[in-house]
């Protein structure tokens, strides 16, 4: 009962006025963000982070636009994915699998609007999942002493870098990247400088955000200019007819099993630390199509299809912000962004969120269920209006992403030091998506590596330097066996995997 | 071969990451572990991976053309010439130049892409700094 009192109390707190606007802007712009081929959830809510934080908005007013961005993106990914055929983001790539087909078909319409149905049920029931999971998986967060968060934090990075990547050596390349940038300025506990090289500005160390915007979205913008006048970079839905806005009642009752069962498998695979939302859609795919494809239609415009890949992402969406909110590890690329926000709010996520910052943590859950809803009503009538957001051609829309990026960055920190930085991840970012390092561990890197080494030094403060403390209680066992098979697994499972998965050109993009 | 350079790179940036943080002075107040120990985890971390890329690449990435990087390397100067105008000369005419090169870059015939330039620079002007209140860089006139 406590749950839903303080549940009933967060939507008293997401129903003002000015919460209510942000969720609806928030949701607009995060489904047209989605929908544009090439920008993902990461991206988008990475390009308005500092946006939010430099129009000085509250924590508790930024994290419902920027967490209603991040379900608008869920979204708006399903909808360059059946019109196009191109994925906005990697979960929305099983949906080209058989939205595409259905859209050759001539029922792009009923596509839309059944992935869209299909992106709220998944999302919806994931919501009620994270309201029911989350506080107990708080009670297990408090058992938690410094030696358990440093294995957590090894788990983290063990699958987030072993899902994101073929090559685990690149995942851990990526990791140890991240952490080296994190060592850089004035170290916590004793207070003398690292890695400053005596220039003043890093004294402060790299602030993440300027990191994070140069990573993914100047990097996206360096891809966009590498593959100019290819397909890629030249977004066409003008032929595009999209017939009937409303899935057929038959169809709805066909796929009703399928949503319910890619609903469960998405957000088990979200709240699995480094699964995500990739993870998500590919599961439920799969299962979906073992189950109910008997006459092997799936892959040629099977509304199951569809509705398996799109419930089981959003599904997987809301089960990520699980640990997130609960651990302050994030189980996906978009949630490690989501993670930054909070940072940069001065807002600690784990398990003392729930007692000291109820108001931000039951006040976005109730946001979540506020823009989830608003997504569906604006989704099925008002599908046609987006689907034109597709004809703005890149040559255009870049630029404006990238001027936008160092709008945000600089007014933060009105420094020009700053953007260099930002520029320099930004060719970073774009090198290492070449050569197939994944980016979400370096982010990941960047955000928790003092933690990490924080809680490794009270560890170690708290045993009086024996290293056999960090593998002392049953607990901390468990996590560092979990981090190893979650490392090691890939490695054999990865070839079996990628082999079903089919090859695109989003491969390397984030999340 | 990228692989090999980049295990090649890596190894190197390791071992100096290593160096440096055996250099970093140790403070009068201090734990255990003191503020070495951890980088040079990461060093080692970084270095073992960097080996196993250098003996075990993957296959060769698709690079660009020369023209292309060469584009790629003239948008990041420009992108630093932007960062450096930014408090000389004012949000709007530096951002102008800036989304214009890029669009232009991009594809957009040169007109079309001053024009195009133009618009993104007061459009962001109009909507972050007139309506939301975000303060931009000021140039001499002001905006």
């Amino acid at each position: 009962m406590d749950t839903l009192n303080a549940l009933a109390h967060g939507f008293s707190i997401a129903l003002t006025f000015q919460n209510l606007g942000l969720a609806l802007i928030g949701c607009f712009l995060g489904t047209i963000i989605g929908a544009l081929p090439g920008l993902g959830p990461s991206n988008g809510v990475a390009i308005l982070i500092p946006l939010a934080f430099s129009l000085g908005l509250d924590a508790t007013p930024a994290l419902i636009l920027l967490t209603s961005v991040y379900y608008g993106a869920m979204y708006g990914g399903r909808i360059s994915s059946i019109l196009l055929n191109i994925p906005g983001d990697e979960p929305a790539l099983m949906t080209t699998l058989d939205g595409y087909p259905m859209a050759k078909k001539g029922m792009a319409g009923e596509a839309l609007a059944l992935s869209g149905i299909a992106s709220f049920v998944g999302a919806f029931f994931a919501t009620w999942g994270l309201v029911f999971l989350a506080p107990q998986l708080v009670k297990v967060a408090l058992l938690f002493g410094p030696a358990e968060y440093f294995a957590l934090f090894a788990l983290a990075f063990a699958t987030l870098g072993g899902i994101a990547s073929k090559n685990q050596a690149k995942a851990a390349i990526a990791a140890g990247l991240g952490l080296g940038i994190a060592m850089i300025g004035v170290d916590g506990q004793t207070g003398v400088p690292r890695f400053a090289f005596g220039e003043v500005h890093l004294y402060d160390g790299i602030d993440f955000l300027v990191a994070i915007v140069g990573l993914f979205a100047l990097s996206e913008v360096f891809i966009f200019l590498e593959h100019r006048g290819t397909p890629k970079a030249t977004g066409d839905a003008a032929a595009v007819k999209l017939g009937r806005l409303t899935p057929p009642l038959s169809m709805l009752k066909q796929t009703a099993p399928t949503m319910a069962r890619s609903t469960v498998l998405g957000f088990i695979a979200g709240v699995l630390p480094g699964a995500g939302a990739s993870l998500g859609s590919f599961i439920a795919y799969s299962v979906e199509k073992r189950l109910v494809d008997k006459d092997n239609t799936f892959g040629t415009g099977d509304p199951r299809g569809v509705a398996a890949p799109e419930a089981g992402n959003n599904a997987a969406a809301g089960g990520a912000l699980v640990p997130m909110l609960a651990l302050g590890v994030p189980g996906s690329g978009t949630t490690a962004v989501l993670l930054a926000m909070l940072l940069a709010l001065n807002i600690t996520p784990g398990p003392l969120l729930f007692t000291n910052n109820p108001d931000v943590v039951w006040g976005l859950i109730a946001a979540l269920f506020i823009g989830n809803l608003m997504l569906l009503i604006m989704n099925i009538p008002m599908v046609s209006l987006f689907v034109r957001v597709l004809l703005v051609p890149p040559r255009y829309l870049m630029p404006a992403v990238a001027m936008i990026s160092f709008v945000g960055i600089y007014g933060i920190s009105g420094s020009t030091f700053d953007l260099m930085v930002m520029v320099f991840f930004g060719v970073l970012g774009w090198l290492l998506r070449k050569l197939e390092v994944p980016l979400v561990p370096v982010i990941l890197g960047i955000l928790l590596g003092n933690q990490m080494e924080a809680n490794m030094r009270r560890a170690m403060t708290i045993s009086d330097g024996d290293w056999s403390a960090l593998f002392a209680s049953p607990l901390s066992i468990g996590l560092w066996l979990f981090a190893f098979f979650g490392f090691i697994m890939p490695i054999v499972a990865g070839r079996f995997f990628r082999s079903k998965l089919p090859r695109t050109d989003s491969d390397a993009d984030p999340d | 071969m990228s692989d090999r350079i980049m295990g090649g790179l890596g190894l190197l940036l390791a071992l100096f990451f290593i160096w440096q943080a055996t250099l970093i002075q140790e403070s009068f107040i201090s734990d255990p572990v003191g503020p070495k120990v951890f980088p040079i985890i990461i060093g080692v971390l970084v270095g073992i991976s960097s080996l196993a890329i250098f003996f075990k690449p993957d296959d060769e990435p698709e690079w660009p053309e020369f023209s292309r990087l060469f584009e790629v390397g003239m948008t990041v100067a420009v992108m630093v010439a932007y960062a450096y105008a930014l408090p000389l000369i004012g949000f709007v005419v530096s951002t102008a130049f800036a989304a214009g090169f890029l669009s232009w870059r991009l594809g957009t015939p040169p007109i079309k892409a001053v024009i195009a330039g133009v618009t993104i620079a007061v459009g962001i002007y109009v909507v972050f700094h007139l309506i939301l209140g975000l303060s931009l860089a000021r140039g001499p006139w002001g905006f």
